[in-house]
């Protein structure tokens, strides 16, 4: 009898607990998640075109942009009678959902791939799943170490950094790019991704494309390198990069905050770039349009050496069908989609740390949400 | 007596064989007949949907192991998303197993200690709170033992890494390189912690149960305390605590996002338990589960399916030392 009651109360406080800390966790990513300015709301909201929408739509996609899509709902919503729920699930299943029909459009890091377009044809009656490039987004390179406020690494360090071919910070090759800064006689502890990410997908690429030798390896999502550390999402490296002293990571530049300084690129340009979301929407700006037809599917140019373009980026898409989409979700989608490439829309990008997209992209971006049906 | 006369005796009438069918079954009123069918139907429900989900989960296991370009059992990687795939379990297999022996190795001894501390030797006053404490920890989320570990236990595990690397580094197994201590060595300590509270309250439930005449008859003969514990209650007591070490054991090879926030995976095998690195099943499922394509989730799918394996012979191996210590067990005493 004792023993039973002792577990009851046990379970009581255990539950309070566990209540408490889900409010707790409630209450950071109100904090987290809409980190919109209020300063452009009224005039926002007034440029929104609402048509007909209204209901509710539910969409699922890529952790990446989950603060842009955030900070647009809150406006969206404050504007139309719809009702707008992320899950920001991953791009996987997101992309799973969007071809099993369960969500009207869903957010990806990647662009569709051939079979997923033919799995999306039989949920887009008469159409296709399509790419459209909406949010940019800078993967910044993040270090700790003592002594060193400003830090310079071209491609090839990068990865033998990553590859952990280069293992002391005081490294010739380092000390090479940084003449006037202080080098310390201390560990490099590079830090990854541990679970499978776009960024790593996208950090990858970069380093295939600009140092394939110093790289050797076929890139994908999952981190493929041996060696170095690693931590869960973009988070998650950025906090081992700010407790341990001599750590390098890759994050998204959002996550580049309180104090985590981030690595200027030498990409053969005049200066070293800084990560910055003007940077990168310049980098953007460099890419090419791949997709055929109403697909905007871009090809990245990371070896760009163009002044100011910071080639560490990442484009997340929105996925919709071109043709065929619900007749009960459409108005609601293309009004929110409008509104997202908008210049209001991607004016509160970069209140944000993502990149907006560049003028010659979003307006054919524009033009394709126009035509959706 | 009763029974053997009842028995003796010789049945009053013949009852008909309609009469006997239905007393065999046991039903002889329409609501009987009905309990029955829905009971009979509920067990053979089960079994249905065990089946379909065994069959489903080693289908789509074989269609992903069945493209893997490497070996399932072998490679030392874990790569779904590239043409052709390469995937293999042997890291995840050495992780989930080496983490799980320190825990018990920590926690087994510990956990014996604290239900012979209040079984035994507390005061009663202090029994009730001590419980009281451990059953509290049984109650907190793994995600929080998972944060804890992260932001507590990892930046202060450097000074044991330390004292280990200095005395037993020569071993190759303590050697440390410095760094976040972000190791095997962590995460087995996490689930030992983790682990505790359940060997604890079924071991002290055992220990409960040892008949009071064993231990007075022990005292009798003149045996100290620790005499009476070392004869006759942990002799008593032991199938138990195996039962509930493999209770624990089972939740600390299935631990998932402690795991996986504490440690710092790789898919290499470090021979040091101190280096950064290694991976179990459960944390390598959540970690590459939401990104994962639907071939990639086949081979996590897959990945599972092994531990599930591990996780049987563990139960088997257990039962077996418990059925040959079948003399001590409650039942008989």
């Amino acid at each position: 009898m004792k023993l039973q009651r002792m577990n009851r109360r046990a379970l009581a406080l255990g539950a309070l607990a566990v209540s408490g800390a889900l409010a707790l966790t409630a209450c950071g990513s109100d904090e987290t998640g809409n980190p919109s300015g209020g300063s452009s709301n009224a005039a926002a909201q007034s440029n929104i075109k609402c048509d007909d929408a209204s209901g509710q739509v539910l969409a699922d996609g890529s952790s990446a942009q989950k603060n842009a899509v955030d900070a647009w709902v809150k406006q969206f919503s404050a504007a139309c009678q719809v009702e707008i729920n992320y899950k920001a699930g991953g791009s996987g299943a997101g992309v799973t959902a969007f071809t099993q029909g369960q969500v009207p459009w869903a957010g990806s890091d990647s662009a569709l791939k051939p079979d997923e377009v033919a799995a999306s044809k039989k949920i887009c009656s008469g159409g296709q799943g399509i790419n459209l490039p909406m949010v940019g987004g800078p993967i910044a390179v993040g270090y700790n170490v003592p002594g060193v406020d400003k830090l310079v690494l071209d491609s090839a360090t990068i990865a033998k950094i990553f590859d952990s071919k280069i293992t002391k910070w005081n490294d010739p090759a380092i000390a090479k790019l940084n003449p006037d800064a202080k080098l310390p006689n201390l560990k490099i502890q590079a830090f990854h991704r541990s679970d499978e990410s776009g960024t790593t997908d996208n950090f990858t690429k970069y380093l295939i494309a600009t140092a394939k030798k110093d790289f050797p390896y076929e890139g994908g999502k999952a981190w493929q390198a041996k060696g170095g550390q690693s931590a869960p999402q973009s988070s998650g490296v950025a906090a081992q990069v700010k407790q341990t002293a001599g750590a390098i990571g890759y994050f998204e530049l959002s996550y580049a905050k309180d104090g985590i300084k981030t690595a200027a690129i030498d990409t053969g340009a005049a200066e070293p770039v800084e990560a910055t979301v003007d940077n990168a929407t310049k980098a953007i700006a460099e890419a090419k349009v791949v997709g055929t037809g109403k697909d905007l599917a871009l090809k990245l140019n990371y070896a760009t050496k163009a002044d100011g373009a910071y080639p560490m980026v990442l484009v997340t898409y929105e996925i919709v069908c071109d043709k065929g989409n619900k007749a009960e979700t459409l108005p609601a989608v293309k009004a929110f989609l409008r509104y997202a490439a908008s210049e209001d829309g991607q004016k509160i990008l970069a209140e944000n740390d993502y990149a907006p997209m560049p003028e010659e992209i979003i307006t054919k971006v524009r033009t394709t949400v126009e035509s959706l049906s | 007596m009763d029974t053997t006369q009842i028995a003796d005796a010789p049945p009053p009438t013949q009852p008909t064989t309609a009469e006997q069918k239905r007393a065999a079954r046991g039903a002889t009123r329409p609501g009987d007949r009905i309990f029955l069918g829905l009971s009979r139907g509920s067990g053979i429900l089960l079994l249905v949907i065990m089946a379909a989900i065994a069959g489903f989960l080693t289908y789509r296991a074989v269609l992903a192991i069945s493209k893997d370009d490497g070996n399932f059992l072998t490679t030392f990687e874990w790569n779904t998303g590239v043409n052709p795939p390469v995937f293999g379990i042997a890291v995840l297999a050495y992780g989930t197993i080496v983490s799980s022996i320190i825990a018990m190795v920590i926690a087994v001894p510990v956990s014996v200690a604290i239900a012979l501390f209040l079984t035994h030797y507390a005061p009663r006053r202090l029994r009730g709170p001590i419980a009281y404490v451990i059953d509290l920890l049984a109650a907190v989320p793994s995600i929080v033992y998972g944060l804890w570990g992260a932001l507590v236990l990892v930046p202060h595990m450097n000074g044991l890494f330390g004292w280990l690397n200095d005395y037993l580094g020569w071993t190759g197994v303590f050697s440390w390189q410095g760094g976040a201590a972000r190791s095997m060595l962590t995460v087995g300590i996490l689930l030992a912690i983790m682990i505790l509270p359940i060997i604890t309250n079924v071991s002290r439930e055992v220990f409960r149960q040892v008949p009071q005449m064993h231990e007075e008859a022990a005292l009798a003969l003149g045996a100290t305390r620790w005499e009476v514990i070392r004869m006759a209650v942990i002799p008593f007591g032991r199938s138990g605590v195996i039962s509930a070490s493999m209770l624990g054991l089972g939740r600390a090879l299935g631990e998932t996002m402690a795991v996986a926030t504490v440690l710092s995976p790789d898919f290499l095998i470090h021979t040091s338990l101190l280096d950064p690195g290694g991976g179990t099943f459960a944390q390598n499922i959540a970690s590459k589960f939401s990104e994962a394509t639907e071939f990639g989730r086949d081979a996590l799918i897959a990945s599972g399916l092994v531990l599930f394996v591990i996780t049987l012979l563990v139960n088997g191996a257990a039962r077996a030392i418990i059925a040959r210590r079948k003399e001590y067990s409650g039942a008989n005493a």
